[in-house]
């Protein structure tokens, strides 16, 4: 046997879950997992690592699309393969439908995922080529949620 | 019948578009209805391939 220095693994898994709190942590009503947006942004905007906060400054604009953006739905729940934690949402991301359609007419190419439990805070900022939407839908379809894949990772 | 800026429109009566992006990164696929040079539909369909991790580091004593 050897000891290892390490950062444990299971200790990832209890980030995502709000286990520890080495500074000053948010007082929670429940022991439920926290609610979660999606909110588009256009491309002129900046969103990146400094986000701290969702603000509509950026955000896009146009029919059938409400600022903030949409719910996120569940999460799966956070686990570990190897040394790596992950988790991400159960379920496509999609804005707009065909009773609803969207129409966001300027150019677009970043999500902001966010936490709308905990006053809005940025959880990952994730973008792709630039869409417009006409009178359609747009739909995010996430990576497998598995340690090499997943929308977050912590390794 | 196929959503569009003028309501729902029979889809024989418009011109379709289709793109694919296709990288390391993502997959895109989009559609475009055209009404007499008129852009009346676009839909897009990102799959997200892979994410960048977020890396933990420790330090020795």
């Amino acid at each position: 046997m050897a000891n290892i220095q390490a950062m444990c693994t299971s200790f990832k898994v209890e980030l995502l879950t709000g286990t520890h709190a080495f500074g000053t942590a948010p007082t929670r009503a429940t022991t439920a997992a926290d609610s979660f947006k999606a909110a588009l942004f256009l491309t002129s905007a900046t969103i990146n690592a400094t986000t701290t906060v969702y603000n509509s400054t950026g955000e896009v604009s146009g029919t059938n699309y409400t600022a903030g953006g949409i719910s996120t739905g569940a999460f799966n729940a956070p686990t570990s393969t190897s040394t790596t934690a992950f988790t991400q949402p159960t379920a496509s991301l999609t804005f707009g439908s065909s009773g609803s359609p969207l129409t966001l007419s300027t150019a677009f190419d970043c999500v902001l995922i966010y936490n709308s439990s905990q006053g809005n805070k940025a959880v990952s900022v994730h973008t792709f080529s630039s869409q417009t939407i006409t009178a359609g839908v747009f739909t995010l379809t996430l990576p497998t949620n598995d340690s090499t894949n997943a929308l977050l990772r912590i390794a | 019948m196929i959503t569009t800026t003028k309501g729902l429109m029979d889809e024989a009566l418009l011109k379709k578009r289709e793109g694919v992006i296709d990288n390391d990164d993502e997959y895109i696929a989009w559609v475009e209805y055209w009404h007499d040079n008129e852009l009346v539909h676009r839909s897009a369909h990102v799959i997200l391939k892979k994410m960048p991790s977020m890396g933990g580091s420790i330090a020795s004593f």
